[in-house]
């Protein structure tokens, strides 16, 4: 029960959401009581994964490999906290930062579409249950997006599209081979069946299908391009939602399909990933260095920190893997809450070149000082939770000997503080050229960017108990074994 | 008959890549379309071409009638192909928004337009 509710939460929100009177008023309190309500089920899920190890449910009681599993364990259920956490802070943000025609043309009810498909690929158990997911998802991206008339949107909507949908084909061609080889989609099954045939060649295809496929998803690198044509257009709520949220399930369905089928198969996908991994890096913040926007910055940045999410997968240790985990924890809210400042930026001046920004400091410097805990997160700089998890992420590549890598963890990194210094030098403190337009940032912006920063210090504090759940997830994803047993196990226990 | 599948599945997936390299709007939606369809005939054919029975139970029946076709791929398909109608119509209608807006269908200009 407790696994259908963060998935079914949203739903109901969004039936409601269609139903009710659009007066901005009460739809914007729906949606927050609603995503409220899914952070509440998320973390019910969550205390219960950690006593359990491992929740599951068969839909409608149909034994495990025949009818849809839904499965949590530590990683799924924490990134489902992090998605519920993420809605929260949009629906507060969403009080002040979104234009009313936006609002009027089903702006709440898509978002709360869009947090049910995240939930639901996180939660399932098959393979092709994620597909539908997916697809669920990404409707409700394109709408989001081309929810408005200037041009630049509705162009960048439709690259965006164009893209994602020959991501889902090839993912779909994945799923049809596989199929049509192993003869099941449930997850665990597959994970049982699947590495002890021996199929070299069909599993390198299909390994390199589902490893493009996710990796347009998750902007790595070839496959990058897109993102920042598309992210830094939406206003604030929705770019904070889709840079916190989308391309984490590209990084989610990677990891869990490649620990779970590709785990004894060819090495050389995941050597391609950790190659992928570092010129995603690397490339993420030269692009990141060039740019003269606040917002395509934050974009670069946010391909960059993809790639240290990636490497655990690639190294495939636990102490890895759970750095890579805390990573992504980390990054969800980090990259969220700056995108949520520059919703304020773009609130206070009307623009997020950082050409005509500036003297922010000197006007507000509130908002300056609660800035600087996200950005210099992002930075690494000690002891905030970028640097733990940097930290954790350079124990598991050192600890491996991937001395390369790890060296270029450490370039990544200073050049992550050079960018970020940049920003806050060209933003916040030098002169500003134009006068400020509003005079005060919005209360509904303001909220959730405290809030986010207060976890995010949060993050800090508690960064022993988080590294060691992570740990435990990552010690999960490499034992299948477990994860196999309690899907199957579960079936047929209940189902005969 | 597998043959037949193959080569059609592989000639829709070219057609499909090439349309959508192209630079006009219609071309990369009919790209897409052939694509989607070139992707549920793989899934039809790598389901297993077999001339066997529905896998329905007969009346006073436990089982179906020994060789039976598997359902799975066609619910597969059924599924991939309602959700690719849906992401067409959306493509269409997006596409003729970016006509509206930018009074050409050529992708070179949406480039030039959009700030990338």
């Amino acid at each position: 029960m407790t696994l259908v509710l963060p998935i079914i939460v949203p739903l109901c929100t969004a039936v409601v959401l269609l139903l009710a009177p659009a007066k901005p008023a009460q739809q914007r309190w729906i949606a927050f009581t609603g995503s409220f309500a899914q952070l509440a089920a998320a973390l019910v899920l969550f205390l219960q994964v950690q006593q359990q190890g491992y929740v599951v449910a068969q839909m409608g009681d149909w034994p495990a490999p025949f009818g849809i599993t839904l499965v949590a364990d530590v990683f799924s259920s924490m990134l489902v906290v992090a998605v519920g956490i993420v809605g929260m802070a949009a629906c507060a943000a969403s009080f002040g930062g979104v234009d009313p025609r936006r609002e009027a043309y089903g702006y709440h009810p898509l978002l709360q579409i869009l947090f049910m498909g995240v939930a639901g690929a996180f939660l399932t158990g098959d393979l092709f249950n994620l597909y539908v997911f997916f697809e669920i998802m990404l409707m409700a991206s394109f709408v989001l997006m081309a929810l408005h008339r200037t041009n630049d949107q509705v162009a960048a909507a439709f690259n965006y599209v164009t893209i994602n949908l020959l991501a889902s084909a090839v993912f779909l061609t994945g799923l049809g081979l596989l199929y049509g080889s192993a003869g099941t989609l449930n997850m665990a099954d597959l994970a049982a069946v699947w590495p002890s045939r021996h199929e070299p060649g069909l599993d390198l295809v299909l390994a390199m299908l589902f490893l493009t496929a996710f990796g347009i998803k998750a902007a790595l690198f070839p496959f990058l391009f897109w993102l920042p044509a598309s992210y830094p257009l939406p206003p604030a709520p929705i770019g904070a939602v889709f840079a916190g949220l989308l391309t984490k399930v590209g990084i989610y369905a990677l990891i869990r399909v490649f620990s779970l089928l590709f785990r004894d198969g060819s090495p050389w996908p995941l050597t391609l990933l950790l190659w992928m991994s570092i010129a995603t890096m690397l490339l993420g913040l030269i692009g990141a260095l060039s740019q003269r926007d606040f917002r395509r910055v934050l974009a670069f940045n946010l391909i960059g920190h993809i790639g240290y999410t990636t490497i655990g997968l690639s190294i495939g240790t636990s102490a890895a893997m759970a750095g890579s985990l805390l990573y992504l924890a980390h990054h969800i809210l980090v990259i969220t809450t700056l995108f949520f400042v520059s919703g304020i930026l773009l609130q206070l001046r009307r623009t997020t070149d950082l050409a005509a920004l500036g003297s922010l400091y000197r006007d507000h410097p509130w908002t300056g000082v609660i800035a600087l805990i996200p950005m210099f997160s992002l930075a690494g700089l000690p002891p905030l939770s970028g640097f733990i998890g940097k930290l954790a992420v350079l124990r598991g590549t050192f600890g491996a000997g991937f001395y390369v890598t790890g060296a270029v963890v450490l370039v990544v990194g200073l050049l992550t503080i050079v960018s970020i210094a940049r920003l806050w030098d060209e933003a916040f403190w030098k002169p500003a050229t134009k006068p400020a337009v509003a005079p005060t940032p919005s209360r509904p912006l303001m909220v959730p960017v405290v809030a986010l920063s207060l976890l995010i210090v949060g993050m800090t504090v508690g960064a022993e108990p988080l590294f060691r759940m992570t740990t435990r997830a990552a010690d999960q994803l490499l034992a299948p074994q477990d994860y196999i047993r309690a899907v199957l196990d579960s079936g047929l226990g209940r189902g005969r | 008959m597998e043959l037949v599948f193959a080569i059609v599945s592989g000639v829709l997936y070219a057609t499909g890549l090439y349309l959508m390299l192209r630079r006009r709007l219609a071309q990369i939606i009919i790209g897409l379309g052939l694509l989607s369809n070139g992707t549920n005939i793989l899934i039809f054919a790598a389901g297993g071409l077999t001339r066997s029975n529905p896998p329905v139970i007969p009346p006073g029946e436990l089982e179906p009638i020994a060789p039976y076709a598997d359902p799975v791929p066609q619910a597969l398909i059924l599924t991939a192909i309602v959700i690719g109608f849906g992401v067409l119509a959306f493509t269409l209608v997006l596409a003729h928004r970016v006509h509206q807006s930018l009074g050409s269908d050529d992708v070179d200009d949406i480039r030039s337009e959009g700030s990338a």
